[in-house]
């Protein structure tokens, strides 16, 4: 990993972008990491796209400002990709991971010429899959970790149990499904 | 050993305020107050404080809730921001009038209108003259260790405190942080120990008293000379901080301004922003630091004087703007500080930015310090009252 890791996501209100980039930093800070995880607020709204950040360093960064030049961007609603420039500022070098059925390929042309990884991960059908509800939030969380190596896998799926079951601790019953989301999502996750 | 820990601002002053566990709490339990009286009271409903809380239906009562509960004898906490600060104004030109050292953290936000909920110092700056020592913060570590060490401050002095974070910059982002362990945190601070209150039986008081023009400008004079008193308090009580955490404050912080040509002075969590801007300038060769004010209130003049009186040129940042066709409120004092220090050399520029959440990016700063390298060369200070990244 680079000395410094930075990730926008886009998603909409209620969909949980914002919780998996708290998420992510959880799970970057445990393995010693320093970072930040902070939404861009704004009038907020159900269906409104809304946009969060995560900043990951092996030294604190004392920088306080958004974030225009991202190493990754996570898509977690499809339809953005026509209403965000979703790319801006994306590194060449770095990848977009998008919540999508849609192959890399039939994505990249929606993609305004970025030439950098493209992966595409359906958090939408594993979430169904697993837990009957759409929460794409979690195998979105799970594709960002494979793809950009910021955790490590292994540490990344033992935190994440640990976390669950403490987050989940009235209603353990949901802890197996989210888990199997998480592996299910690093494994499909498709990088073109 | 520090507990190792990663918070918003917000939960960060909420757990300072846990471990110090005070004997009331008087919130507007709402927007436009912050999420520290919500955590807050779930510490007070989990039984791991034994605070008072007491819910009210404005910050005009909560600040009063406060008045009565700290004149009575008790240490009294509060938080607020934006417009709920401002609805305070009376109340707090009262708290410290009546030279109570209540406590209020203040996460910053614009002031409407246009409505706008995100970060700037409006609301702030528009109590600056209530009497209260201000301090504030660039990062959710400095305002977790300002919180720990505000009442030993206020109420050496007998003043009130405002601990001052911005608004969703560093209240709402989650960032790492070293957590003082509870008994530490409880043997530093200490039990309030009030020499006057009214729940003293043998001891009869009046709180609030009429003043007649016989009396008022006496009381005005040592209300002066308590803020004056409040910076060796200040510097004292961030010694003391400094061996217990390894962590140094003072009124101000000086970074790169050793040999610096060019400087900036800021409030808050842009001075980290400014500080990334300033690395990538020096690697180019350029001679350029800034000067972050930690205290506000007592404002740090001398040592202002001190740090800038050898820079060519400087400017001072404001979050916000006074709306007097000339400069914000921070150039002002500052400006007013090089002059009675009798340091006239560098030439100043007020830049006003980041208003109503604008985002101050590294390039932000560096397009200041290019201004400012400009002034430096040619002599030529211009325009002194700018808006930055704004479009006219």
């Amino acid at each position: 990993m680079k000395d410094m890791v930075e990730i926008r996501w886009h998603g909409r209100g209620g969909q949980g972008a914002k919780t998996a980039s708290l998420l992510l930093a959880d799970a970057a800070f445990n393995t010693g990491k320093y970072v930040q995880g902070f939404p861009e607020y704004g009038p907020e709204r159900m269906g409104a796209p809304i946009t969060a950040y995560n900043r990951i360093s092996t030294q604190r960064c004392t920088v306080h400002s958004n974030i225009y030049f991202p190493d990754y961007v996570v898509v977690v609603d499809e339809t953005l990709l026509s209403a965000v420039d979703v790319t801006a500022g994306l590194k060449e070098d770095g990848a977009i991971v998008i919540n999508s059925p849609k192959t890399p390929d039939q994505l990249r042309p929606l993609l305004k010429g970025y030439t950098g990884k493209v992966c595409s991960i359906d958090a939408g059908k594993i979430s169904v899959e697993e837990l009957g509800k759409n929460f794409p939030n979690t195998p979105m969380l799970a594709a960002i970790v494979k793809v950009s190596g910021v955790v490590d896998a292994e540490e990344f799926v033992k935190d994440m149990e640990a976390s669950f079951h403490h987050k989940f601790a009235s209603k353990p019953q949901v802890i197996e499904g989210n888990m199997r989301c998480l592996k299910r999502s690093m494994q499909e996750v498709q990088v073109g | 050993m520090s507990i190792r820990e990663r918070l918003s601002g917000n939960e960060a002053i909420a757990v300072a305020m846990k471990q110090i566990n005070p004997d009331v709490m008087g919130a507007f339990p709402i927007t436009p107050s912050t999420e520290i009286p919500q955590y807050f009271s779930a510490y007070v409903d989990n039984g791991e404080v034994d605070t008072e809380f007491i819910a009210v239906e404005s910050e005009h009562s909560a600040m009063s809730t406060c008045i009565g509960a700290q004149a009575a004898g008790a240490r009294a906490i509060s938080a607020t921001s934006s417009c709920g600060l401002i609805y305070m104004a009376e109340m707090l030109y009262v708290a410290a009038s009546d030279r109570l050292p209540i406590t209020l953290a203040v996460s910053c936000r614009a002031l409407s209108g246009p409505i706008n909920i995100n970060n700037d110092h409006s609301d702030a700056m528009s109590v600056r003259d209530s009497g209260w020592l201000m301090l504030f913060a660039e990062t959710n570590q400095e305002a977790y260790d300002n919180y720990l060490q505000a009442m030993r401050i206020g109420e050496a002095v007998s003043l009130p405190i405002m601990i001052c974070q911005d608004g969703f910059i560093t209240s709402h982002a989650i960032e790492n942080i070293e957590l003082v362990e509870d008994d530490k945190v409880k043997a530093f601070v200490g039990e309030y120990q009030p020499q006057h209150y009214l729940l003293k039986k043998d001891s009869a008081m009046a709180v609030g008293a009429y003043a007649t023009p016989v009396y008022y400008m006496e009381s005005k004079r040592q209300q002066a000379q308590a803020m004056l008193d409040a910076k060796d308090v200040i510097r004292q009580v961030a010694k003391e901080f400094a061996e217990m955490t390894g962590r140094e404050y003072g009124l101000i912080e000086k970074y790169r301004m050793e040999d610096a040509e060019e400087a900036i002075v800021i409030i808050g969590s842009s001075a980290g922003t400014a500080k990334a801007a300033i690395e990538q300038l020096r690697a180019q060769g350029r001679k350029v630091g800034l000067v972050k004010i930690r205290s506000f209130r007592p404002f740090p003049a001398e040592d202002l004087a001190e740090a800038l009186k050898d820079v060519k040129s400087f400017a001072v940042m404001d979050k916000s703007d006074s709306f007097n066709a000339h400069c914000g409120p921070l150039f002002a004092e500052t400006a007013a500080a090089l002059y009675a220090a009798g340091v006239t050399g560098p030439k100043g520029i007020s830049y006003i930015y980041g208003l109503g959440g604008r985002d101050v990016r590294v390039e932000s700063i560096c397009k200041v310090f290019d201004d400012l390298l400009e002034i430096s060369r040619t002599g030529d200070v211009g325009d002194t009252y700018r808006y930055l990244d704004v479009r006219e």
